[in-house]
């Protein structure tokens, strides 16, 4: 951990658009707080480069408080950079040291095209939820609270499938662009409860028939969005998920 | 499309099928190595004999065998497809993707271990399947025993059996426990045994496969 200010050198990714070529454009940075976050820092350069006449780096980001999943860079090689259960607004400089060489890029798949510079279009993880990812509710007063009972185990493992952020690691730095977790996460935070039962495999079947129509890839069971993901979202999600596919298909008769 | 089709050509359906073939292959594995260890009673192979003309010569296993190529095929078309599905899944490649510090190169490596291990099946078939379907076919007698021991003589062979072994215990290392998971199997309790067992499975079996063209080659059995 350094204490000093550093000077960093920055590779980013500039493409202006969707249909362009970008490529990897060097950036010198001097002075940064290592108490900065790695979003400070952009905006940092963002100043300079403004200062400059140039074009400032286009990169997403919203609450900076590592919940809303707005966040989007793949530093040096992973993506929310190196540091286990953060994401990149909760990045800080002091895990990087002096005179260090970090290379941003966007997240790369199919499904995400790249809008400008670092910022992706995710909207294909929109149209997954929307093709199920809900539970219908009748309308009227409110149940009892306790109405339904819920054992805490289950509801501890909802609670932490619920936790996804839908930021879209897994995906990035997937081998195969596979977007099984962040799905996973959203079928079994609700299929683990009792109000998620009535459309349980209805929604399954349609998720998933979503998520190949949009073009992400097959998962191969590498572990790596695990292993990234800044919210912890376990495989178990993804074995349930196709344990409840598998189950809709092949054992029992539920049609979409 | 018809629900039945869409269930097998999805992304589960298809790693589902992956799943199953490989459980299926690897329960060959078992026979196949079990068989094969009777040449270390070390007696010129005759009790091994017996066996590999009774797998060569019954009906049962003639009609099994089959069901094995089967099974590999289909491994290997949806190997096929999965993989340019998921290099299509992303067209533009990182400039700088730190892998390692997220998984294992083997299971980043499944399509290269296996593209390996079938150019080594491709050889073992045209060494040992091929001749003894000639004999059954042409009704000659076939030494099986007395095949290998010519065919283990050449230190190249030795090599590339040793290699072919290698890359299948890799390929299992992550496939074995990889194709439960793809089943949706996982529980508390017994996947941390699936994982053992696949570890154990994966370093065993491929240990004993490599002894046989070693020990032949070095003269500790012939």
């Amino acid at each position: 951990m350094s204490t000093g200010n550093m000077n960093l050198t920055l590779q980013v990714w500039r493409q202006k658009n969707s249909k362009s070529a970008g490529k990897l454009v060097d950036y010198k940075l001097s002075d940064i707080s290592p108490d900065m976050s790695f979003l400070e820092m952009f905006d940092v350069l963002n100043e300079q480069l403004i200062n400059k006449g140039e074009e400032p780096v286009v990169f997403d980001h919203d609450c900076r408080e590592g919940i809303c999943g707005m966040c989007s860079m793949f530093i040096n090689g992973q993506p929310h950079g190196p540091k286990d259960l953060v994401t990149t607004c909760q990045l800080h400089m002091r895990s990087f040291k002096d005179g260090d060489t970090i290379v941003v890029e966007p997240w790369r798949a199919k499904a995400f095209p790249v809008i400008k510079d670092l910022a992706v279009d995710r909207s294909a993880f929109d149209r997954v939820i929307a093709a199920g990812g809900f539970v219908s509710v009748n309308t009227g007063n409110a149940q009892d609270a306790n109405n339904l009972p819920i054992p805490k185990s289950k509801a501890d493992a909802a609670f932490e499938a619920a936790a996804c952020i839908g930021c879209g690691a897994c995906v990035a730095t997937c081998k195969n662009a596979s977007a099984m977790l962040f799905v996973s996460a959203k079928v079994s935070q609700l299929a683990l409860l009792p109000q998620g039962q009535p459309e349980r495999y209805r929604r399954v079947q349609s998720m998933v028939a979503q998520m190949d129509e949009e073009g992400f890839g097959n998962c191969t069971n590498t572990g790596a969005c695990e292993a990234e993901c800044p919210k912890g979202i376990s495989l178990e999600n993804i074995a349930r998920m196709n344990r409840d596919y598998l189950n809709a298909k092949f054992i029992s008769e539920e049609e979409i | 499309m018809s629900s039945l089709s869409k269930a097998f050509t999805s992304s589960i359906g298809k790693k589902f099928v992956m799943g199953l073939t490989g459980l299926f292959l690897i329960s060959f594995l078992i026979v196949h190595v079990s068989i094969n260890a009777l040449i270390f009673l070390n007696d010129s192979g005759e009790t091994f004999n017996v066996a590999a003309d009774f797998m060569g010569h019954n009906i049962v296993i003639r009609i099994m065998e089959v069901g094995l190529f089967v099974g590999i095929i289909l491994h290997i078309v949806q190997a096929i497809i999965l993989t340019s599905q998921n290099n299509a899944a992303r067209p533009q490649k990182y400039a700088y993707n730190k892998a390692s510090a997220n998984s294992t190169w083997y299971s980043r490596s499944m399509g290269l271990l296996g593209t390996l291990i079938l150019m080594f099946l491709v050889l073992h078939l045209y060494h040992f399947w091929w001749p003894t379907k000639v004999a059954v076919y042409t009704h000659q007698e076939h030494n099986t025993f007395q095949n290998i021991v010519m065919i283990f003589q050449e230190l190249w062979v030795v090599i590339i059996y040793v290699l072919g072994v290698i890359s299948l215990g890799y390929h299992l290392l992550h496939g074995f426990q990889s194709a439960f998971q793809t089943m949706g199997w996982n529980h508390k309790k017994w996947t941390p045994v699936v994982k053992t067992v696949g570890i154990w499975f994966s370093i065993i079996v491929p240990i004993i496969f490599a002894l046989m063209p070693i020990s032949i080659y070095l003269g500790w059995i012939g």
